[in-house]
């Protein structure tokens, strides 16, 4: 469960260009459901996806995980928890170009010096999860955007997140290839993991492996359902 | 092969022939040893002064021999190719050493 | 963290950084190249020059305590009958444990358009009429114990001696262009005035003495001259270091040039790498995983080109006679001695040529990445 009480976010605090991207968001993330969080174009969605998993601190405001007060922590604490706690899915994939979907996949567990094998064979597991298995080591630039997005999914899981943060995941999708990540995203949410999504595509918003919509606009929440 | 493996085999390699030239160069130096003796003795036996490098000039051949007004040394530790051969001065502590060596403050004049 | 869970951790990070060399494959083993052969160039210089010294000083380390060279107006001038006898009268010298007249010269021969050295030993027992000869002239000359060689003195006879012996080709360094003869047949080729020497030479047995001696004599006998072999050791060590030094000032070009050329490579941080820093630190690394992995591809270029560099110096100075720096090391010779240096290595010169390899590289691959993974992972959600 995360909860943020009173979070504000400023770009360049201080300066001519000072802006408030957020500006007081109280929100609760319940466990092992899926949220979505809506809203148009420059409203603050992305910057709400990088408080709640730990990329980046808010300017005020208070974020508990799990009935714990985390954003004072020193940076150090903050990158281990998001490396255990969650899993990320960018919009752009953020894949590293000239390695393998498996080599890719099995980057976030470097940190935590598993043997090798070990992390290869659950990497391998995966991506037979996702349809993948035969691509396992295609340099990742030579795949499409559907498979670059599955690997990218792969990678999010690898450390056994509890939470799985997705940014506009259907943006670079077509409608075939958006109705495919929804159903790994049903399977995702049946292993019973809490999601948290941006998008602007109706046809995620409003599909059923939805539990929460919350709406925002200027960096406010303006519904929640 | 693990990327990781592979450098491990490569540096394994190249320390050991580093470490390879170092026993190697022990093995030459004491295969030379007896030669190193040899031209020892020669040296003490005919008295020489200077290794036969530079023949190319009757003045070069025995650069420690040389005239004190030939090109080495008037300079009482300027040893040298060239009088201007080096970049800095001889220490000072050197120069003392060698001064009441040197003809020219050694007698008054 | 247990010790197996470090090394794995390390070697995910290496492998991660060497999946990024091979990225730039041909740029990267172009850097590794020229580095090592850049540390190539340097170290054979090192190894070099420090044989050389070295060597040359344990030969000449027995050579005669003092020479005494006579001078008249300011040059080398023959020691006349009497001087001798002369110092041991009015010099008390302590510690001379043995003071000898020596009778040495040059020739020069227009044949092979060199210079030999032509000496009478003393206590080298050479029938008149014979010549013992260093093997640069066996070679240049092609002589062998039993030939006959005819030599044009200054005073325009013609000498014919027969070739009693060749010297040890081992000894190259020092007698490579000898020729020892009887002290008469030296006289008679010279027309050396009958009584004199061309300088003295004298061994002391302490060595503390030597310089007390050499001023006694200085001032007793204020035309003579003095040398210690000290200076001749010395001379020797400038030499070889000068020698070195020219190298190293031609080559300083070339190190700037590598060293500029590195840094450029390492220092400069492409948009794909700053890119691939934000994905690593939003994925779970930590700002020091990252340094880490920048370390690593530092120390391995760098350690590899300084072993191989190394290594394939030390083949090319003491397996293959150091045939590309060879005359600007050794000098330029008509008669070139021919010898195999024995490895002496000073592992301070190693260590030093190590630390300026290894530990600039190393820390111009870290400097800009020690930037780029401070800031803040969040940018990657907005690339
Ligand atoms: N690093 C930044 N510096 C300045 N402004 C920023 C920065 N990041 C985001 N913003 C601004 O914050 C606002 C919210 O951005 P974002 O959270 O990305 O919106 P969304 O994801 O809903 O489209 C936008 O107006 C954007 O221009
Ligand atoms: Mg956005």
């Amino acid at each position: 469960m995360i909860e943020l009480t009173g979070i504000r976010k400023a770009f360049n605090q201080g300066r001519h260009n000072e802006y408030w991207a957020l500006s007081g968001i109280d929100l609760a993330i319940p466990d092992q459901r899926v949220t979505a969080l809506r809203g148009p174009s420059g409203s603050g969605k992305t910057t709400l996806l990088t408080i709640l998993g730990c990329l980046a601190r808010p300017t005020e405001g208070r974020v508990r995980l799990k009935d714990e007060d985390i954003s004072g922590l020193p940076e150090r604490f903050l990158t281990e928890i998001r490396r255990r706690t969650f899993g990320f899915i960018f919009q752009q994939f953020n894949l590293i170009r000239g390695l393998s979907a498996l080599e890719n996949i099995i980057l976030p567990a470097y940190p935590t010096g598993q043997p090798r094998q070990a992390l290869l064979e659950k990497a391998e597991a995966l991506l037979a999860g996702v349809d993948l298995g035969q691509r396992r080591d295609a340099q990742v630039e030579w795949l499409s955007g559907g498979e670059q997005q599955r690997v990218a999914i792969c990678r999010a899981l690898i450390n056994d997140p509890e939470i799985l943060i997705a940014d506009e995941p259907t943006a670079n999708l077509d409608t075939k290839l958006s109705k495919e990540f929804l159903g790994i995203l049903e399977k995702l949410a049946d292993q019973g993991r809490t999601i948290v999504l941006t998008s602007h595509d109706p046809l995620v918003v409003d599909s059923a492996v939805v539990d929460f919509v919350v709406t925002l606009r200027d960096g406010r929440i303006v519904d929640a359902k | 092969m693990r990327p990781a493996n592979l450098a491990l085999i490569v540096f394994a390699s190249a320390i050991g022939a580093f470490a390879l030239s170092f026993a190697d160069a022990a093995r030459l130096r004491a295969q030379s040893e007896s030669a190193s003796a040899e031209t020892a003795r020669l040296v003490e036996r005919l008295g020489l002064t200077d290794p036969a490098l530079f023949t190319e000039a009757r003045y070069t051949r025995h650069p420690t021999q040389a005239d004190l007004q030939s090109a080495f040394q008037d300079h009482p530790v300027a040893f040298e190719h060239f009088p201007t051969g080096s970049l800095v001065p001889p220490p000072a502590g050197i120069l003392n050493a060698y001064e009441n060596l040197d003809r020219k403050t050694a007698a008054p004049d | 963290m247990p010790m197996k869970t470090w090394i794995e951790k390390q070697r995910h990070l290496i492998d991660f950084t060497l999946a990024s060399l091979a990225r730039r494959k041909a740029k990267n083993l172009g850097l590794l190249f020229i580095y090592t052969l850049l540390v190539f160039v340097l170290a054979s210089v090192a190894l070099y020059a420090h044989a050389l010294r070295t060597e040359a000083q344990k030969v000449l380390a027995s050579s005669p305590e003092i020479v005494l060279q006579r001078l008249v107006a300011g040059r080398h001038d023959l020691i006349p009958p009497g001087y001798l006898e002369q110092i041991g009268q009015n010099v008390r010298l302590r510690g001379v444990q043995k003071m000898e007249g020596r009778l040495w010269g040059y020739y020069y021969d227009s044949v092979v358009k060199a210079n030999y050295t032509f000496m009478a030993p003393r206590d080298m027992q050479i029938p008149r009429g014979e010549i013992i000869v260093g093997p640069a002239l066996e070679r240049s000359r092609g002589l062998a114990a039993g030939n006959g060689i005819s030599f044009r003195s200054y005073s325009g006879e013609l000498h014919t001696f027969i070739v009693a012996e060749v010297l040890p080709q081992t000894s190259e360094l020092v007698s490579a262009d000898l020729v020892l003869m009887h002290e008469e047949d030296f006289r008679a080729f010279f027309k050396y005035p009958e009584g004199h020497w061309t300088d003295i030479a004298m061994s002391v047995a302490n060595p503390q003495e030597v310089r007390n001696v050499a001023i006694k004599l200085l001032s007793t006998l204020p035309d003579s001259r003095p040398i210690l072999r000290d200076e001749v050791l010395r001379t020797y060590a400038s030499i070889f270091d000068w020698r070195e030094g020219l190298m190293l000032a031609l080559l300083s070009a070339a190190i700037l040039a590598f060293g500029i050329f590195a840094w450029e490579k390492a220092a400069g941080l492409s948009a794909e790498e700053r890119r691939e820093i934000g994905i690593l630190k939003a994925i779970g690394w930590e700002t020091g995983d990252v340094i880490k992995m920048k370390f690593w591809e530092g120390l391995l270029v760098s350690l590899l080109a300084f072993l191989l560099g190394y290594v394939a110096a030390y083949l090319h100075v003491f397996h293959l006679d150091a045939m590309i720096f060879e005359p600007v090391l050794k000098g330029w010779a008509v008669l070139y001695p021919r010898f195999t240096l024995p490895p002496h290595i000073d592992g301070l010169q190693i260590a030093t040529l190590f630390f300026f390899t290894v530990f600039p590289y190393t820390a111009a691959v870290l400097v800009p990445i020690w930037r780029a993974a401070t800031t803040d992972p969040d940018t990657v959600m907005r690339s």
